[in-house]
Formats: C-alpha cells, sequence, structure tokens
C-alpha cells in the first residue's frame, strides 16, 4: 500500500494543474478571490500570466471560461462549491453545458467537512446541481492519487466536467503504483457476496476501514470507489446488484440528487435491489470541527459501520 | 465610406429587416422590436467592419461577435444568411421543429454563432473571455458584443464589466443597443439605467454616444473605438425599437411577437418599398 501522506484533495488539485500545464500551454486557470483556499495559488506562483483572478463574481467568472474555451484555450475555473456550482449555476447551464464548451470547473470545500464556517459555506448540493446538466461530466477523486489522475483525465476529455474539492487534509488509500482512473468507471477496492457499499470522494477512505471492521464481525462487504457520478459506471452497479442483491450508498452530500440517486435509478430501471442512502439527510450543516461534523454526521469510519449495521439488520 | 458603400449597406439591412420579419412570421413567435432596432449595427459589423470569412467560419483570426441580447437571434441569422454562411431559406425554417436556426443563437449548430445566448447578462462575460484570449495568444482580432439596454439590469454585465476594464481588454467593443423600451414598459419605468454613460465610465470604459441607426455615426464610433488603448470602449447606440416597421417603432408591444397575416404582408410591403427606393 502507499505511505500514509496526508494532503486535502484541493492541494492535490493546485499540484496536478501545475504538472499538466508545463506541457499544455492552453490551460489556463482562473479563479474568484479563493486561490489561497482552493489552491489555484499553487499554480498562480507557477504561471502567473496564465492565472486570472476574477475577483468576487463566480458568474462572469464562468462566462469569461466558456470565452477562452471558444478560443482553445482550457480553462479551469475554481470556487468554493457553494459559488461555483450555486452561484454560478445558470452560467454553466446556459454559457458552457448547452454549448458543451471544454470548461473545468472546480468546487471546493464541498460537503459539511468544510467545518468552521458552517451551513453558508458547507454545499451539499453540488452534486445535484451539475447532475442536472445535460452532458456534464462530475468527478469526486477519494485521495491524492485519484485527484492528481483525475484532473489529467478531465484536461484530456474534451467537455465540460465538473471536479469536486474538498478542504480537510486525508490519508491516500490508493497505491500509486498499480492504481488507474478511467472517466465513468467505478473501481471495485473490495470484493465481498453480503452487500455493496457504493461510496465517493472524502467518505471512501472512511467506508473501506468500516468495511474491514465489519469484516471481522463476519460481513462480506464489497466496496466500490465510484469516483465518476456522471457518467455512473452502470455496469458495476447492476453486477453488484445481480451479485450482493443489496447496496448502500455513501456520500458527503445530500442524499438527494447525489450519488445515492444516481445508483437507485440505475438498480430501479435495471435490476431492482433495496438500496439504502447514507449521506447528509435534507439538512443544513453548521459551525464545528470537520472531524466532529464528519462524526455527528455519521459519516465518519465508526458512523458509517453503524449505519451499515442498522441497515442490515 | 463613400456614398456608394453608405448605399449598399442601406439596401443590405433592409434586407436583413425583411428577413427578421420573414422569419418571426414563420416562426409564429420571437423579438421582432429589438431585432430592428440592432439591424443597422448588426449590418455594419458584418458587411464592412468585422474580419470574418464564411468560407472559414472558425478561423481562430477572425473578429467575433457576441449577441449577448440573444433574443435578436433573427437580425443575426439575417445577417449571417445573407453574407453567405449558409441558405437564405433556413430563415423561413427559424423556431421550428428540427430546424438549425433556434430561437436564442446556439454555436454548435450554426455556422457563424460565435457564442450560444440568450439567457441576458452572459454574453458579455464570454466576450471578455475571447478577448482575454486574444491577449494572451497576442493575437489581434477585435471582439464585439451587443447588449440590450434592458440587459443592462442584470448584475452580471457589471462584473463583465469591471473584469474587462481591470484586464485592460481594449480589444473589446461592447456595443448597448438603447431602444429605450424592455418587455414591461419604457427601461426608465421598469428600473432607470440612466445616466448609463457616467456608469460604464465608471467602470472604467471608453463611452461613445451615437444614433445607432445612422451608418456614418456607427462607422466612426467603432473607428475610434479601435484607437483607444488601454481600456474596453462601450458604444451607447440610441436605436428605434421595431426601425423599418411604421407600426411596430417605439411600441413596446412589439417587443416579442409575431405578425399575423395582414401585419406581416403590411411589413413586407413597407421595407419592399424602402429597398426599391434606395435602388432606384
Amino acid at each position: 500500500m502507499a505511505e500514509i501522506k496526508k494532503i486535502a484533495t484541493r492541494e492535490s488539485f493546485g499540484l496536478a494543474l501545475c504538472e499538466l500545464a508545463k506541457e499544455h500551454s492552453e490551460i489556463v486557470v482562473l479563479d474568484a478571490d479563493l486561490a489561497a483556499a482552493t489552491k489555484t495559488d499553487i499554480f498562480k506562483r507557477a504561471y502567473p500570466d496564465r492565472f486570472f483572478d476574477c475577483g468576487i463574481a463566480e458568474s462572469n467568472m464562468i462566462g469569461v471560461a466558456a470565452g477562452l474555451s471558444t478560443c482553445g484555450k482550457v480553462p479551469f475555473a475554481a470556487s468554493f462549491a457553494m459559488f461555483s456550482t450555486g452561484r454560478a449555476y445558470e452560467q454553466i447551464r446556459n454559457s458552457v453545458g448547452y454549448p458543451h464548451l471544454n470548461v473545468k470547473i472546480a468546487g471546493s470545500h464541498a460537503g459539511i467537512s468544510v467545518g468552521e464556517d458552517g451551513a453558508t459555506h458547507q454545499c451539499c448540493e453540488d452534486i445535484a446541481l451539475m447532475r442536472t446538466i445535460p452532458g456534464m461530466t462530475i468527478i469526486n477523486p477519494a485521495d491524492h492519487y485519484e485527484m492528481t489522475a483525475a484532473v489529467k483525465a478531465a484536461y484530456e476529455y474534451n467537455g465540460p466536467v465538473y471536479i469536486r474539492l474538498g478542504r480537510l487534509a486525508i490519508e491516500s488509500f490508493n497505491d500509486p503504483e498499480n492504481y488507474s482512473f478511467e472517466i465513468g468507471k467505478g473501481i471495485t477496492l473490495k470484493d465481498g457476496k453480503d452487500v455493496t457499499v457504493i461510496a465517493t470522494g472524502l467518505v471512501v477512505n472512511e467506508s473501506l476501514k468500516a468495511v474491514r471492521e465489519l469484516e471481522k464481525k463476519g460481513i462480506d462487504v464489497r466496496l466500490i470507489n465510484m469516483h465518476t457520478i456522471k457518467p455512473i459506471d452502470k455496469e458495476i452497479i447492476i453486477k453488484a446488484a445481480k451479485e450482493t442483491g443489496r447496496i448502500i450508498t455513501v456520500e458527503e452530500h445530500s442524499i438527494i440528487g447525489g450519488l445515492g440517486e444516481a445508483v437507485c435509478a440505475v438498480t430501479s430501471e435495471n435490476c431492482p435491489v433495496p438500496v439504502s442512502r447514507i449521506g447528509i439527510e435534507d439538512v443544513y450543516g453548521h459551525s464545528g470541527p470537520a472531524l466532529g461534523l464528519l462524526e455527528e454526521f455519521g459519516l465518519d469510519a465508526k458512523g458509517i459501520e453503524k449505519k451499515i449495521e442498522q441497515i442490515l439488520k | 465610406m463613400n456614398n456608394q458603400e453608405l448605399l449598399e449597406l442601406k439596401k443590405t439591412a433592409c434586407k436583413v429587416r425583411s428577413l427578421i420579419i420573414e422569419g418571426v412570421f414563420n416562426a409564429k413567435s420571437g423579438h421582432p422590436g429589438g431585432s430592428l432596432s440592432a439591424a443597422d449595427i448588426i449590418t455594419y459589423l458584418y458587411f464592412k467592419e468585422m474580419n470574418v470569412n464564411p468560407e472559414n467560419p472558425k478561423d481562430p483570426k477572425r473578429d467575433r461577435f457576441v449577441l449577448s441580447k440573444g433574443h435578436c437571434a433573427p437580425a443575426l441569422y439575417a445577417a449571417l444568411a445573407l453574407k453567405g454562411y449558409f441558405s437564405v431559406e433556413e430563415i423561413k425554417s427559424l423556431r421550428h421543429i428540427g430546424a438549425m436556426l433556434q430561437g436564442h443563437p446556439d454555436m454548435k449548430n450554426t455556422p457563424g454563432v460565435d457564442m450560444s445566448s440568450g439567457s441576458l447578462g452572459q454574453g458579455i462575460s464570454a466576450a471578455c473571455g475571447m478577448a482575454l484570449a486574444a491577449k494572451y495568444d497576442g493575437s489581434d482580432y477585435r471582439v464585439y458584443a451587443m447588449l440590450g439596454d434592458g440587459e443592462c439590469e442584470e448584475g452580471q454585465v457589471w462584473e463583465a464589466s469591471m473584469f474587462a476594464s481591470h484586464n485592460a481588454l481594449d480589444n473589446l467593443c461592447v456595443i448597448v443597443d438603447f431602444n429605450g423600451l424592455q418587455i414591461d414598459g419604457h427601461v426608465n419605468d421598469v428600473a432607470g439605467l440612466e445616466p448609463i454613460d457616467k456608469k460604464f465610465e465608471g467602470f472604467g470604459f471608453e463611452v461613445i454616444k451615437i444614433d445607432g441607426n445612422d451608418f456614418e455615426q456607427i462607422e466612426s464610433s467603432l473607428n475610434k473605438a479601435k484607437t483607444i488603448k488601454g481600456k474596453p470602449t462601450v458604444i451607447i447606440a440610441s436605436t428605434v425599437k421595431g426601425k423599418g416597421v411604421s407600426y411596430m417603432e417605439n411600441q413596446v408591444g412589439w417587443h416579442g411577437k409575431a405578425p399575423n397575416a395582414d401585419e406581416y404582408q403590411t411589413a413586407m410591403k413597407e421595407l419592399n418599398e424602402q429597398l426599391k427606393a434606395l435602388e432606384a
């Protein structure tokens, strides 16, 4: 396994952009006065001429990115998920999605793990918003190595992509030697026959820890890392439904409109099995330290383990 | 511009207006008022000003035009068709199921459309992105964005304006088609914009005010804009909504309504007479 290295996926994002930009001069980065927080400041320091701070004006930033892309640039536009997908939703729909422009949108500080800033900044709806846009690709990387690969894949793909970035420094669990990333292809982290857990983003590693504990209790769980929410990997979901007969989804996002519902749509139309959704249950978050909030909302390893046991009872 | 050129532009604008009426009538919906007010400026841009080639609509070096007031697509489509980007016949299927010409500009399917638009306030931001790309690449193409006056009520217009001046986008020329009317009435009654020139000045623009239905003023303003360095230019173009069709002129009701058969005949007759007078 990879060495345990704690790094926030937002930082991995900034580093990956710098690496890619070395060889691809058409990559430009836009931010809305949050470069220090989204970590695009790493890119800004390395490539000041290719970094454009749009100020606190996310709607305009998305439009500028759209215009740049029509002229052959590959813009990455970043802000907090709340603002890049929420404030600028309609700009993304009409100026990026409708013309299917090659714009990459990053949303950092997603989920409740934003922590102390509280509900106004804890965006648990970004994936739901982006899922409604035809042709939008949505990637929610779970650790440093996955983010690095996802940024490269997003660049290589010609079309709009939303990438979700986390604020919290987390352990890397993927093995960089054997890891491979493909947009739209879920990764089976552990095989199992009793039930399938499908997780995305920050809570993949928490689910992995939960699943290992459950194993000790004699519950054989299959765990899938669904880094791409759209297009969703139908094949891996249908296979899991058929082979394990039951699915539990885990996400640091509202249970409305996120991974859980995307999985439900696949199972209900192809292989109906019970699906239970673990996530933020139609409530706002609140202030507090990130780890404390994850525990409170039942999205740390222990909480996930407990919920899975309850569901399986 | 010599007299012959001026005459040709007037004739072309007249044809553009006929095609606007043709399109909106056949669509049984659409926005004739603002299309007609913008017709002269759009005609000048495509037939005199911009470096564009219908044979190579995606030429990276071309000048760009963003119709931020996307509901006035009939005027853009008419100019593009007459310029040769697609057949004039396409105009008759405007807004029909399966047609290329959508109610608002669709860059994916319509040759010559540089940006999809229609949701007000968004086109100017895209135009800023295009102008920024030119600066980044060291290209000398220019970017034109046409906004409605009512559109300037959108906050995004001012976000984009700040961005344009902050980045010294002197290759960007914004044109406000100031016809004074919006859906709910006179702009000054709905959500007054005046003094719009001072607003744009305050946002760092060079401001030029003209009569936007006068080709000589359109020409001189666009020429002046090219000489302005270090900041973007806005041309506040006073126009007549519904210009060229007597019963539509300055009538708020013709913002977004198609003429019936009788009204269509009247409009086409008037425009044909105007064209004949120019050809005589």
